[in-house]
């Protein structure tokens, strides 16, 4: 690992091996130079456009905030337009987080099983179809998760509910009062299956690339599957399967559109998981936007500003981990 | 499973546990199934959620209870795990098979050449008729300019990045790619519209619309040409220098060609990605009813936003609700097809790397 991490500009194998030489009398040619610069021109731009989301969000929030009248972090109301206006991120800090996080509860497990279900379990054409069927999976545009989870995965979620409540109502996390499952519980539910493509196919590209040699020393100690699966496989994986799971949260925590039709919303936090309400970042930015005044938005880009950091915050390690192999990379996913 | 048919074919060899036959895994899974069923009709459960649960748990835990008593803890386990990773694959079909069913069901009530060849223009969202018409139009026209503005950005920066990137910048790059593909869409809705709608004060276009989509199509553009350009042999780089041919037209003539397919199924997956975005839209787009052609000028429509607008209109039921369906079953066949096809390209034109 250390030798690695030493020496970050080593070049991945599969890049041309060509010398810093060679590309530089390749440039004297006026063609050369010509395309040289439009390609490096592209990538620049791709630099200056993220530094110019964050500047342009940071510069419409410092508007909202220099007349917010309370706390921004701490505040548990959103009404940018009243007289003083007040609003603050609190209840949606905390919906996003706890919404994502019953989402990798759910989806991690099940992505991992999935992704040694295709690598090691399954016959190779079958898990050829199924690695098909996710990366599908992953293509349903996430309006029509919304309607799904609006019409079939709300009310199937009834009897389940009535289960948490009997058994675990005590908790008070599980108390159910009986409406309609529109909470972020079943958001975390619904988060969890779109999150599962991505965390499934980078795993199992982790999976895939387990040392042959490994496995099979381990087969010939008499191990069973899953004792060389446990040997063997998960320690290689183990990176693979955080940052796997760290770029599933990306997704989950900027998701915008299915927990606007599936969430009930009220600006409250409260300690039932089951009950309706509560809120996230981005669908109380789609949900509000409508009738928001010009303060309203600036407050709404404010907190889309605190989304933006926390996302990068959380792809940015994801990728630091996942950097150590070049090969996969789970941006294809 | 795979290894049970090779150890078959041996003698029984007193080396060997006693080993449970190869059907027992199925008998345990059709067991605990049928006492799921039985158990919530018993005791009048009414969602399949519960029974599919209560089956699950007694599979696993048939599954190693028999077993442990049979072949020993150790091979318990390895059961264990199998039906785990059996259940958590069924568990990942069943809302897929029931999101296609649901779509597909419901969908195809309205959907027919009338519900495509019109607008809404002067239908109202509780009366019957009106269709997608003039949506299909805008997303055409917003995914077209994304595309035009975004493929060739992102194939130059990929091209930087495998042929001349060394050092620092390239480094930057690569990770602000990689980094911008966790950009949530509707980040990407609110940049443009702070810049474009409310500093630059245009007004809202589907033009504003492709922007965003523009964002969140380069890097998947980059990324995917990336890994296709890499995979031409060096060989046929050199092979075309060692000729003399200057370096920009070697990339325009031998390494483009070679990896055309792959960058081709890149680009559609892309395009079949932002297709379905819908939160930039909302932003920036706006919406109508009527067909606008011009997307540089006045409000459009679009499909998911479509979807979005009808639902939210409906109440969940009537004329508006089946028509959200069957605008989302055209959607999704759209990027069904799309996905279908970028991937046979990518089957039929695989860059052959001459091992």
């Amino acid at each position: 690992m250390d030798t690695t991490t030493e020496n970050p500009a080593a070049p991945p194998a599969l890049q041309p091996a060509e010398t810093d030489k060679g590309a530089a009398r390749g440039a004297s040619r006026p063609g050369d130079r010509v395309f040289i610069g439009l390609s490096r021109g592209s990538g620049i731009f791709v630099l200056v456009l993220m530094a110019a989301i964050a500047a342009f969000l940071t510069y419409r929030a410092v508007l909202a905030l220099s007349k917010n009248e309370a706390n921004f972090f701490t505040t548990m109301e959103w009404n940018p337009s009243g007289v003083p206006p007040q609003f603050g991120i609190a209840v949606l800090a905390f919906g996003t987080i706890v919404s994502s996080v019953i989402a990798m509860a759910i989806a991690v497990p099940i992505a991992v099983g999935i992704a040694l279900f295709i690598t090691h379990y399954a016959p190779r054409k079958l898990g050829g179809t199924i690695a098909y069927v996710i990366d599908l999976l992953a293509a349903v545009p996430s309006i029509v998760y919304g309607l799904w989870g609006a019409l079939v995965l709300v009310p199937h979620l009834n009897g389940l509910y009535g289960w948490l409540d009997d058994y675990f109502g005590w908790t008070g996390l599980f108390a159910w009062d009986g409406g309609p499952a529109r909470s972020l519980f079943t958001v975390g539910i619904l988060l969890a299956i779109m999150i599962l493509p991505i965390i499934t196919n980078v795993s199992r590209e982790v999976f895939r690339q387990v040392p042959r040699m490994h496995e099979e020393a381990a087969l010939a100690l008499g191990a069973t599957r899953w004792e060389v699966i446990r040997m063997s496989v998960l320690p290689f994986g183990r990176s693979g399967i955080i940052s796997a799971s760290m770029l599933g949260l990306g997704r989950a925590l900027g998701e915008t559109m299915a927990v606007a039709m599936v969430l009930s919303p009220t600006f409250t936090i409260q300690a039932s998981l089951l009950d309706a309400g509560g809120g996230t970042f981005a669908q109380n930015i789609a949900s509000k936007f409508n009738e928001a005044t010009e303060m309203g938005r600036d407050a709404l880009i404010a907190s889309g500003l605190v989304l933006f950091v926390i996302t990068l915050l959380v792809n940015g390690a994801a990728r630091l981990i996942i950097a150590r192999r070049k090969e996969y990379s789970g941006a294809n996913a | 499973m795979s290894n049970a048919s090779l150890t078959d074919k041996r003698p029984p060899s007193s080396l060997r546990g006693a080993t449970l036959p190869k059907w027992f895994a199925w008998a345990v899974a059709a067991g605990a199934v049928l006492l799921g069923l039985g158990i919530s009709f018993a005791a009048g459960l009414d969602s399949s959620i519960q029974w599919a649960l209560i089956a699950a748990v007694l599979f696993v835990a048939g599954s190693y209870g028999i077993s442990a008593k049979v072949e020993g803890p150790r091979q318990a386990k390895d059961r264990v795990a199998t039906s785990l990773v059996w259940v958590a694959f069924l568990m990942a079909i069943v809302p897929l098979a029931s999101l296609a069913w649901t779509t597909v069901k419901r969908g195809i009530k309205v959907f027919d050449g009338y519900f495509l060849t019109h607008s809404m223009g002067v239908v109202a969202d509780t009366e019957p008729g009106g269709g997608i018409y003039h949506a299909i139009l805008g997303t055409a026209e917003q995914v077209g300019l994304a595309t035009l503005i975004s493929v060739p950005i992102g194939v130059l920066t990929a091209i930087y990045l495998v042929e001349y990137g060394r050092g620092r910048l390239a480094q930057a790059v690569t990770f602000f790619v990689d980094v911008m593909t966790g950009i949530p869409s509707i980040v990407a809705g609110l940049f443009i519209l702070s810049l474009w709608i409310l500093i630059l004060d245009m007004g809202y276009s589907g033009f504003a619309g492709s922007m965003a989509l523009t964002i969140l199509m380069i890097p998947v553009v980059v990324r995917s040409t990336e890994e296709m350009l890499k995979l031409v042999p060096n060989e046929l780089r050199e092979a075309s220098l060692a000729l003399g041919v200057p370096k920009w037209r070697t990339i325009l003539k031998v390494v483009l060609p070679t990896s055309i397919g792959g960058i081709t199924t890149g680009i559609m997956l892309a395009v079949a990605r932002i297709a379905g975005e819908t939160a930039p839209v909302l932003l920036l787009v706006w919406g109508a009813n009527f067909i606008n052609a011009n997307p540089f000028k006045d409000p459009q429509a679009s499909l998911p936003m479509y979807i979005y607008l009808q639902f939210t209109n409906s109440g969940g039921q009537g004329a508006a609700y089946d028509r959200a369906w069957a605008a989302a079953l055209t959607l999704i066949a759209f990027i069904m097809i799309l996905n279908l096809v970028a991937r046979g390209i990518a089957r039929w034109k695989a860059p052959k790397t001459g091992r």
